[in-house]
């Protein structure tokens, strides 16, 4: 029997029969797959908390005809069990996962999109920014690299040098004033700096935005995503908005890096994939680092006055 | 495919959680077989069931009155209130004959991917019994899965804001088992919920 092994993000599970689950993950060489995990929810299960979403794993399986069947699963980083302990990083995954999960085909891989995952997972579980900003900065960038790349510079529809005042969702972000059409949104000026930083992870534009600004940015960047992606995301209406309270000191724990886990070791050019026009190039960073460079963008598109 | 109603059989069973096609047609097969007066008692069973077991107005668990047998035994501590997701964890739960206080079944757990959020669940119900009754304490047991951590996250930020001690079921290691084989989230939660050895 054909046996694989992978780095995978478990996305979500299904119950099968009495004690197995279906699990469906995101693998970085293979795209997205699902696996039968049996017996892991008896409570001595050897590997069911490994395979719970939002965790990080090393993976093997062997192929079947319709599922393939998991047959060891190591751990890389309990992303899932940290985040589980934050409400408002809990919703957040919740919509990083399921965004995930429509987005990507199955034996279809995009590494970026796989960096890209475990960077807001890492993110959400060391609390190094805001929950909902780190959700957004995700959901843009995913989009972006599935193929829809917003512009919120740049008119969207001609390519006239921004700032625009004009968002269009149709057009594809920011639009001048030839190219607005009825039912634009005008956003505040600040929106469209605060979207351009969660496009390119730029976080100390992000950190110094405040908090009407991020509202309106987050049901721009919601509206985004749900009129790209067909049928919308569920949990995009369950977010919690409660600020995250600082982990205890004695909760922050070693952070785990690709580099230096058990399982198979990211090429450099695997890791930097930033931001969503993102140029393979630079040195080698682990997942949690993915969603926090700012300053060695090669492709960021010009900084508004920030 | 089968012919009409042993075809209707099949599709009815195959509905039930954790029923597949082959089982359910495995099953539809031994009914065809079996004794006419097991079938009849199975039909009456699952006719009373559905009529006479209805949820405990004060809990949520299954209850043959208004209230489950546990609200209403006068001998159960009402100053400890244990939340759990469903009724099948109150078996589970009484089975250790370790707690003597009562229950709230919740009703599921919170799971954004589903669309069950907060307001899916018992907790405006749980939020009322706790400024009606007397509870000191509330034990969350919810399941030691993500959605079931994240759920008792949520209750134990809302219900600590108002005030009430609220602990968590610890999570740790199987009786019987060796420590080697222990996966490091378990053996992680185990440590963190060590206590003090005093004997
Ligand atoms: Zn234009
Ligand atoms: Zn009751």
């Amino acid at each position: 029997m054909a046996t694989y092994r992978d780095v995978a993000i478990v996305l979500r599970t299904h119950k099968l029969g009495e004690t197995d689950r279906i699990v469906t993950m995101l693998t970085r060489g293979r795209g997205k797959a699902r696996a039968v995990a049996k017996g892991v929810r008896r409570t001595k299960s050897r590997f069911g908390s490994r395979l719970e979403p939002g965790m990080l794993v090393d993976l093997q399986c062997y192929e079947g005809r319709s599922l393939d069947t998991v047959t060891q699963a190591e751990m890389i980083a309990p992303y899932g069990d940290r985040i589980s302990r934050d409400y408002s990083a809990y919703t957040c995954a919740a919509a990083m996962l399921e965004t995930a999960d429509r987005i990507s085909e199955e034996h279809e891989p995009v590494v970026q999109q796989f960096n890209l995952l475990a960077g807001g997972l890492s993110a959400l579980a060391h609390r190094e920014h805001d929950s909902g900003m780190i959700l957004d900065s995700y959901l843009l960038r995913a989009v972006a690299i599935a193929g829809w790349a917003p512009s919120f510079t740049d008119c969207a529809g001609c390519g006239a040098h921004g700032p625009h005042r004009a968002f269009n969702l149709a057009s594809g972000g920011a639009v001048c004033s030839a190219c607005r059409t009825p039912g634009s949104a005008a956003p505040r000026p600040e929106t469209f700096v605060l979207l351009a930083g969660l496009l390119t992870g730029d976080w100390p534009v992000v950190e110094a935005s405040e908090e009407p600004v991020r509202r309106e940015a987050d049901g721009l960047v919601a509206a985004y995503v749900q009129w790209h992606l067909e049928r919308g995301v569920r949990s995009l209406r369950l977010i919690d908005h409660t600020p995250s309270t600082p982990l205890p000191p004695h909760e922050v724990f070693a952070r785990t890096s690709l580099g230096t886990s058990r399982g198979p070791r990211l090429p450099p050019h695997e890791v930097f994939a930033r931001t969503s026009a993102g140029t393979s190039r630079g040195p080698r960073l682990p997942p949690h680092e993915v969603f926090a460079r700012t300053s060695l963008g090669t492709s960021r598109g010009p900084r508004l006055g920030a | 495919m089968y012919e009409g109603v042993v075809q209707d059989l099949i599709d009815e069973l195959g509905r039930l959680p954790g029923v597949g096609p082959k089982s359910a047609q495995r099953i539809a097969f031994h009914l065809l077989q079996a004794d006419p007066a097991d079938v009849r008692r199975l039909t009456e069973v699952l006719t009373v069931v559905r009529e006479k077991v209805r949820f405990c107005e004060t809990c949520f668990n299954v209850a043959e009155a208004q209230q489950c047998r546990i609200c209403l035994d006068p001998r159960r501590d009402v100053r400890l209130l244990c939340v759990v997701e469903e009724p099948k964890d109150i078996v589970a739960m009484e089975r250790t004959r370790e707690f003597h206080g009562r229950y709230h079944v919740l009703g599921g757990a919170i799971s954004p991917i589903d669309g069950i959020g907060p307001d899916d669940l018992k907790i405006t119900e749980l939020v009322r019994r706790l400024g009606a009754e007397p509870v000191d304490e509330v034990i969350l047991a919810t399941n030691p899965n993500l959605n079931g951590e994240a759920t008792a996250t949520y209750l134990s930020r809302l219900l600590r804001s108002m005030g009430i001690t609220v602990s968590r079921l610890a999570s740790g290691l199987p009786v019987g088992g060796d420590l080697e084989y222990a996966d490091e989230v378990t053996l992680g939660r185990a440590f963190e919920g060590r206590r003090v050895v005093d004997a």
